[in-house]
């Protein structure tokens, strides 16, 4: 099996091997992976085990992330939130895709009044900061994690709703929709056979730096205690919980920020480094328009 | 009113769309007929409004007035839902056949999409099988049915812009230049696939062109358009034998001929300018700004189609005199 659609990825994933930045990040992001889902064995012990004579113990040896002010594991506790970390962005993403996408489809599509309503609610939406629109969403519907992947759901919709339309918009005055609407074909079957593939490679590119946004919005949410809630772990709310200590227990905070850091940080290295592979194929695209005539 | 032999039809359309410039008239007042079995030519230069014409006749542009008729129906206002239906009936070979296929999907797909638009077979091998013959029909090997677009040559590519023409069995094929961004070599090959079709499977063309020679071996009858309206229609022989139009006789004398003894002997009509601008035309006659032969009334009257002899009509007030004056002119 070759094809355009096929070989496209083929020749993405060949470019992305030869990109060493791409290649950490996608290491690092196979890591969190595994971390994210066989985090409860690796874990040296459990997540919620208070042991009051070794509380704020620095790193060590039986402790190498050292222990919290409860003598919490900090490693375990690391690990087991990086679960939390990739629900929240899987889910927040999938949500903000699941609704932006179909969104900019209808609006860049039809065009005309539908596209006017459409936008104008995703400007409304677009015009808050970020974190404030989550807060609010969070007040309303009470602090937690499925809340606060609502939320960030929620924040990111507008964005996705907009590369969609913009890449819809290109893609409608293509000759070969023109050709597929000549030979009868549905609006429905246009979007989804042939506009929704054309527009793909935007869509995987803003979909892995979102990602990273949604887990670091999380860790705010969290920070600000509105995320997870305790006893449970989440790299932000570990962050909150550690400020107290920056001066006696540094480790604390260091140890979860650094894996905030590294998760965010992959997420981004591979979405840049799609966004590279992936864009000479929107050049063939705006080619494919200008020979038409 | 339809004769039973009209496959498509339109009645003094209009396609205007409008601009920040002001209003572009691309079609202004253009009835034809396209009667069943025929290939009627259309041509003009760019800006003349033929493309336009020829998506009109499909609903792919929603005309400002007149009418549209499909198959002995007034299709004008049907919608677009509406419209899904008649596709079948009306299909449309491209120019650039790289952009009228989708880069995503191999061509078998594409063959197949009025197959699958309109079930016209029952699951995906009945599909395939006509998918392969349809490649039979347009002279391709059946393994190309897996290919992408950009692994096809250009030509590879038209015929395969052709296969999904037919594959709905089309009362009408709407031929939008379909050589005019090939090779030379290919154009012949092309013409001829087209030609072939035709006879084997009595098929109705529309042929838009922008020269007269690429139609002239094609075509039954031959309609000239210039600036949104029709100027000329006739057949290919009362055309090339006796122009009437001023327009059409320029055209005429740019077409080279094969004998070099002709060739030495042909007087060729060079007209001024560009065509004008569609948003704003000219009064009375639209081609008196490039007419070598102008008269004053000319700017004054807006000529109408009339019948010159059987079957051959013109736009012009000095239908026939014009062009006899313009011929002896360059002869001297």
């Amino acid at each position: 099996m070759s094809g355009a659609g096929q070989s496209a990825v083929r020749r993405a994933l060949s470019a992305l091997r030869h990109d060493p930045l791409a290649v950490t990040g996608s290491v690092v992001l196979v890591l969190l992976i595994v971390v994210g889902v066989a985090g409860s064995w690796l874990a040296p012990s459990g997540v919620n085990e208070v042991d009051v004579d070794r509380m704020l113990q620095p790193p060590s040896w039986s402790h190498p992330f050292g222990t919290d002010e409860l003598g919490r594991d900090v490693l375990s506790r690391v690990l087991i939130a990086a679960r939390v970390s990739l629900q929240v962005g899987a889910v927040s993403v999938g949500i903000a895709l699941a609704v932006g996408v179909p969104l900019g489809l209808l609006s860049g599509y039809y065009r005309g009044w539908l596209d006017n309503i459409l936008m104008r609610c995703m400007d409304v939406l677009f015009a808050f900061p970020v974190l404030l629109l989550a807060v609010a969403i969070v007040a309303v519907l009470g602090p937690g994690l499925l809340t606060a992947m609502i939320a960030i759901g929620v924040v990111y919709t507008p964005i996705f709703a907009r590369v969609t339309r913009a890449g819809v918009l290109s893609v409608r005055e293509q000759v070969f929709v023109r050709a597929a609407v000549s030979v009868g074909a549905s609006d429905l079957r246009i979007m989804r056979r042939h506009v929704l593939p054309n527009i793909a490679a935007p869509l995987i590119v803003q979909t892995s730096l979102s990602l990273a946004f949604a887990i670091l919005s999380e860790a705010a949410l969290s920070f600000l205690g509105l995320g997870v809630q305790p006893p449970d772990p989440a790299w932000g709310r570990m962050l909150y919980d550690g400020r107290g200590f920056v001066t006696e227990a540094w480790w604390l905070g260091v140890f979860p920020g650094a894996a905030i850091f590294l998760t965010v940080l992959a997420f981004n290295l591979v979405g840049d480094a799609l966004r590279d592979v992936l864009d000479p194929r929107q050049l063939t695209v705006s080619e494919a328009r200008r020979s038409t005539g | 009113m339809n004769a039973p032999d009209v496959v498509a039809e339109l009645d003094d359309l209009r396609v205007w769309f409008p601009t920040p410039a002001g209003v572009v008239r691309a079609v202004d007042g253009v009835s034809l007929r396209v009667r069943r079995g025929e290939t009627l030519g259309l041509v003009g230069e760019s800006g003349s409004g033929k493309s336009t014409t020829g998506l009109a006749l499909l609903r792919l542009v929603d005309p400002t007035s007149g009418r549209v008729h499909v198959a002995g129906q007034d299709v004008t206002r049907w919608s677009r839902r509406r419209l899904r239906g008649l596709r079948r009936r009306v299909a449309m070979v491209f120019q650039d056949p790289q952009a009228s296929l989708d880069p995503r999907h191999p061509v078998g797909a594409s063959i197949a999409e009025p197959l699958v638009v309109h079930r016209l077979t029952d699951g995906g091998a009945a599909r395939r099988k006509r998918v392969g013959e349809l490649l039979d029909m347009v002279g391709l090997r059946r393994e190309v049915a897996e290919r992408h677009p950009h692994e096809l040559s250009g030509g590879q590519r038209q015929r395969v812009g052709i296969a999904r023409a037919l594959a709905g069995e089309p009362d009408l094929v709407v031929l939008d230049e379909p050589i005019a961004s090939l090779d030379l070599s290919v154009q012949a090959q092309i013409m001829n696939l087209l030609r072939g079709l035709q006879r084997d499977l009595g098929l109705t063309y529309l042929f838009i062109a922008h020269d007269l020679a690429a139609v002239e071996h094609m075509s039954d009858r031959v309609a000239v358009m210039y600036l949104g309206r029709i100027v000329e229609s006739g057949t290919p022989a009362q055309i090339w034998r006796e122009p009437a139009h001023p327009y059409t006789a320029a055209l005429l004398s740019a077409v080279p001929v094969a004998d070099p003894r002709v060739e030495r002997q042909r007087r060729r009509i060079i007209l001024s300018g560009d065509i004008p601008s569609p948003i704003d035309p000219p009064s009375g006659c639209r081609f008196r700004t490039r007419c070598p032969q102008a008269r004053e009334d000319c700017a004054d009257v807006d000529p109408v189609l009339a019948e010159v002899d059987p079957g051959h009509d013109a736009a012009c007030l000095y239908a026939g005199e014009a062009v006899r004056a313009m011929r002896t002119e360059t002869a001297g």
